[in-house]
């Protein structure tokens, strides 16, 4: 009889599917422009191979798994809260009160009154990237690589939901706040899809290490491919994504329940 | 009790712009030390001038905005710490935020609603049936939110809030911007849910007519500090209030003219109609004193106005 609470988060998000499809010229326009943008990845990346074959020293194979890796864990969670900076919406217009009125918790009805069907197909093909990626890649498989190999996107992505859901959290303080969040967000999938290495001094480990950018690709593709890393990290930290992924999410969550307590609620 | 609050409280700070990059930091309490209980049953009128801190408190007393200072409990849990066990115990609708999805038919919202709240089928149906009764919801049931009109919209809200059979109902504004119609469709289903007298309702309004035909209590806040608890008639006779004949007149109203137990407020349409002000004697002896002085066309004996009464209210506080 008790539904489960994914069972209401699904219902809410298949309600969302439903208006959306109410409006069904924008929506086909919007699912098209999704599968064009797709392409146009696909195609970028052949170039990108196709010209330079390696980059900072890794082999096109490799930088492939790195740009697959990055690219299928940034898909899912931008599918799952890609749209959680709507929150300052929510919040400029008070429309916030009403997620807060309800028995859920407020960031996954957020979430799911904010998702978006048609990036479900570009997290399919980052997934299915990551899978040739893998079996092209030359992979000596053990035990723990294969368990690399399956949670390292599933961190990937909690750290890439984390990322997005502290951007948006800026909202409870800064509703100004723009796109500051896209730069890390968007400018997160962009530095992951490469290796690390070939970034310079202060602003690679900055964003390597400080953010924890290289846990996303970087370092369990090191992981799996058995490398070093070339800056002479310690090996045992390149297994290290799903802590990361786990401390990220902590953090984010606790500047979302940090966040809700300063909300103002404005307007009448 | 099933609503209390001590020295309840809410501050904001408030940035303005002191040349070109300065910003100055001001403190303002838009809540300022609110006592305030409820028992179990009651319908409270919680009124006050725009900006007096109605819609803050009952943010604060639905768990949406943390509370500076004091302390509340509604159903015997602090709001925002125990903010999802007590949405299941409240119904809440505020004018401006809607409970429904915008873009699909209402009955469907209705049934996202039993979901999120885990409502038993047969109660909510049960409910549904009551609801779509008295607010005779059939004729828009199966038409998207957004065609809805306001007072087809309001009384889908009232409906979504009821569904989950709450013990505390607060209503934000419930008859604001409704036609006449409406208006009365929203009063006398929240009078005939007072009669049942198993939910507790705390409403806002500016309508007067919503206070006298449905709260017996009355709280009136302002400036954050709750100035009058007690019946509409207690207010008005604590205030003396006044009510106002306006009478127009067959001949121009004679200069210098005065009456008894009246003062002449307004002289307008070149003389041909007055309004006079009572200073509490009965209005039939006025009325019969101004037919005797000039001969009447029409004539109106108008209730004092609640915001006029909030207005003397603050200035009596200054």
């Amino acid at each position: 009889m008790a539904e489960s609470p994914f069972g209401v988060y699904a219902r809410i998000v298949r309600a969302q599917v439903r208006s959306q499809v109410q409006y069904r010229a924008s929506f086909l326009l919007e699912v098209f422009g999704s599968m064009a943008t797709n392409a146009l990845d696909i195609a970028s990346v052949f170039v990108l191979f196709s010209v330079a074959g390696g980059l900072g020293g890794f082999s096109g194979t490799e930088v492939m798994l790195m740009a697959a890796l990055s690219a299928g864990a940034f898909a899912t969670a931008d599918m799952v809260v890609g749209n959680v900076d709507k929150l300052r919406e929510y919040v400029r217009s008070g429309l916030f009160d009403s997620l807060l009125l309800r028995p859920l918790s407020s960031l996954a009805q957020l979430a799911a009154l904010t998702f978006a069907l048609r990036r479900s197909g570009r997290a399919l093909q980052g997934m299915v990237f990551y899978v040739v990626a893998l079996c092209v890649a030359d992979i000596h498989w053990t035990v723990g690589r294969v368990l690399c190999a399956v949670f390292a996107p599933i961190s990937g992505t909690v750290f890439f939901i984390s990322l997005f859901v502290a951007g948006a959290s800026v909202a409870f303080w800064w509703i100004e706040s723009g796109e500051i969040a896209n730069a890390f967000t968007y400018g997160g999938r962009d530095f992951t899809a490469y290796p690390n290495n070939m970034y310079g001094g202060w602003f690679r480990d900055f964003f390597t290490l400080g953010i924890g950018f290289g846990f996303v690709a970087y370092f369990p593709a090191l992981a799996l491919l058995g490398k070093s890393d070339p800056l002479g990290l310690p090996d045992w930290l390149l297994w290290f994504s799903p802590v990361v992924a786990v401390i990220a999410a902590c953090l984010a969550s606790l500047l979302w329940r940090v966040g809700v307590r300063h909300y103002r609620s404005t307007g009448s | 009790m099933i609503i209390s609050a001590r020295g309840l409280r809410k501050d904001f700070t408030v940035h303005r712009k002191v040349g070109r990059f300065r910003r100055e930091r001001t403190v303002v309490s838009a809540v300022d030390g609110v006592d305030l209980t409820v028992e179990r049953g009651e319908m409270v009128g919680y009124i006050g001038p725009n900006g007096a801190g109605k819609s803050t408190t009952l943010k604060m007393l639905t768990g949406v905005l943390s509370p500076s200072g004091g302390e509340v409990q509604v159903c015997g849990l602090e709001p925002v710490a125990k903010r999802t066990t007590l949405a299941k115990r409240i119904g809440v609708v505020f004018g401006q935020r809607s409970q429904l999805w915008w873009d699909l038919p209402l009955g469907e919202s209705f049934s996202l609603l039993r979901h999120i709240y885990r409502v038993p089928e047969t109660d909510h149906t049960a409910r549904l049936k009551q609801c779509t009764e008295l607010l005779a919801l059939d004729e828009f049931i199966h038409t998207p939110v957004r065609q809805l009109s306001l007072g087809q919209r309001m009384r889908g809200e009232l409906t979504a809030a009821l569904l989950h059979g709450p013990e505390v109902l607060f209503l934000d504004e419930p008859t604001i911007g409704l036609d006449v119609l409406s208006k009365q469709a929203v009063r006398t289903f929240l009078s005939e849910l007072d009669t049942r007298g198993d939910t507790t309702v705390v409403l806002t309004t500016h309508d007067l007519a919503d206070i006298e035909k449905l709260c017996r209590r009355l709280v009136v806040i302002d400036h954050g500090k709750v100035v009058h608890d007690g019946t509409v008639d207690e207010l008005h006779s604590r205030y003396r209030s006044r009510r106002t004949i306006v009478a127009d007149l067959e001949l121009p109203w004679p200069d210098g003219l005065t009456l008894p137990g009246a003062v002449v407020t307004a002289v307008e349409a070149e003389g041909r109609r007055v309004t006079l002000t009572l200073d509490g004697t009965a209005a039939g002896e006025v009325v019969a004193a101004l037919a005797k002085a000039v001969p009447l066309r029409d004539l109106s004996v108008q209730e004092p106005d609640i915001e006029d009464v909030i207005a003397r209210l603050y200035r009596d506080d200054n």
